[in-house]
């Protein structure tokens, strides 16, 4: 019992320092991790992030899952995952309380109406590097124009879109007959 | 009873489908706006922000958000619990046969048309907001003078070049300097 509190401990402090999800959790979990707890090592992170980012899901949720399910079962996987939401769950039901309270002032619409141009920007760069390591050829080009029009200006549901891809890159056999 | 078990369904099917994690739940989230009255187009775009600000990942905030407007702090709990249950079941599962799993071509087949379509997908779901933020919508073939939102295209032009140059600075500082502007600017 003492370490399921101790992995739920370990991963609320990642959860707390993992400002906007994905890669900025990497510093903390080899600090706490790695470093402190010796849970795994250096190596065994990296790939444990690897496969947080090619199953379903917040990669943070996985890597959590991942290791807590490694150190303690499906119990261990189960607390090490709620500590990494639990300082999500706690600020954001404070902010959300508070935000409505304060959004019909002017003052702050347009604040955030300045905020919102930003996010665009912030947006752009992170959907770049995902083009980056994703378009490598005329196919993938297509398939990201397609979700793009598809979802974009025609409003279909991502969701068989994304079911479908997943098909079509297994039997066109895309990531063997393009490696590299 | 019911708005919960429709909030834990839908969420479960977001953490099922996002793949690539970040900002990979957003045209998951947008596409719930139609069907679901748990929040706005501008609510989720500014929930990005606050996401970028606040710790945790995007997706766990956002379902604590959207499942809090839908049923206060149960709902939080809920939508939160339907978002990482995909997650949960599905690494319990991979880590069993993890070394087949990581070499396994057909996974690499997969994510070979999954990376360019998550990445299609989150721009069709900004596409909106774009357009939103950028041009005064009402104004197209009316008075194209004032179609374009000059000062948020400047903006937006001056953000992307000291987001590119400057890539170790936090999000945050980004952030707040575009809520200056907007309130600088009356946006």
């Amino acid at each position: 019992m003492k370490e399921l509190f101790e992995l739920y401990w370990a991963f609320f402090q990642v959860g707390i320092m993992t400002f906007g999800g994905g890669y900025a959790m990497l510093p903390m979990l080899q600090r706490v991790v790695v470093n402190e707890k010796k849970w795994a090592t250096e190596e065994e992170i990296m790939d444990y992030y690897a496969i947080g980012q090619v199953t379903p899901g917040v990669i943070a949720v996985n890597t959590a899952t991942f290791i807590g399910y490694k150190q303690r079962n499906i119990p261990g996987g189960i607390f090490a995952t709620f500590g990494v939401v639990s300082p999500s769950l706690l600020i954001i039901m404070a902010l959300a309380g508070i935000i409505g309270q304060f959004s019909d002032l002017v003052v702050v619409q347009h604040a955030f109406n300045g905020i919102r141009i930003v996010v665009c920007a912030l947006v752009a760069k992170a959907v770049i590097g995902m083009i980056k390591k994703g378009v490598k050829d005329v196919l993938t080009l297509a398939i990201c124009i397609a979700a793009f029009v598809a979802v974009g200006v025609f409003q279909v549901s991502p969701i068989p879109l994304v079911v479908i891809c997943c098909f079509f890159g297994i039997f066109t056999k895309g990531g063997e007959v393009h490696k590299k | 009873m019911m708005e919960y078990l429709i909030l834990y369904v839908e969420f479960f099917k977001a953490g099922l489908f996002a793949v690539g994690g970040g900002l990979a739940t957003l045209p998951f989230l947008k596409a719930m706006i139609g069907t679901h009255p748990w929040f706005t187009a501008t609510e989720l775009t500014n929930m990005i922000a606050i996401s970028e600000s606040t710790p945790g990942p995007m997706g766990v905030n956002m379902a604590t958000f959207a499942g809090f407007h839908a049923g206060g702090v149960f709902g939080s709990l809920i939508a939160t619990f339907g978002l990482i249950s995909p997650s949960i079941i599905i690494i319990i599962i991979v880590s069993k046969i993890l070394d087949k799993f990581r070499s396994s071509k057909t996974v690499q087949n997969a994510f070979y048309a999954l990376r360019p379509a998550s990445a299609g997908l989150i721009i069709g779901a900004m596409l909106d907001v774009f357009l939103m933020a950028m041009f005064h919508l009402d104004y197209w073939k009316v008075d194209m003078a004032k179609f374009l939102n000059i000062p948020a295209i400047l903006i937006f032009v001056i953000s992307c070049i000291c987001i590119w140059k400057w890539d170790k600075i936090h999000p945050i500082c980004f952030i707040i300097a575009g809520a200056v502007f907007g309130v600088v600017f009356a946006l």
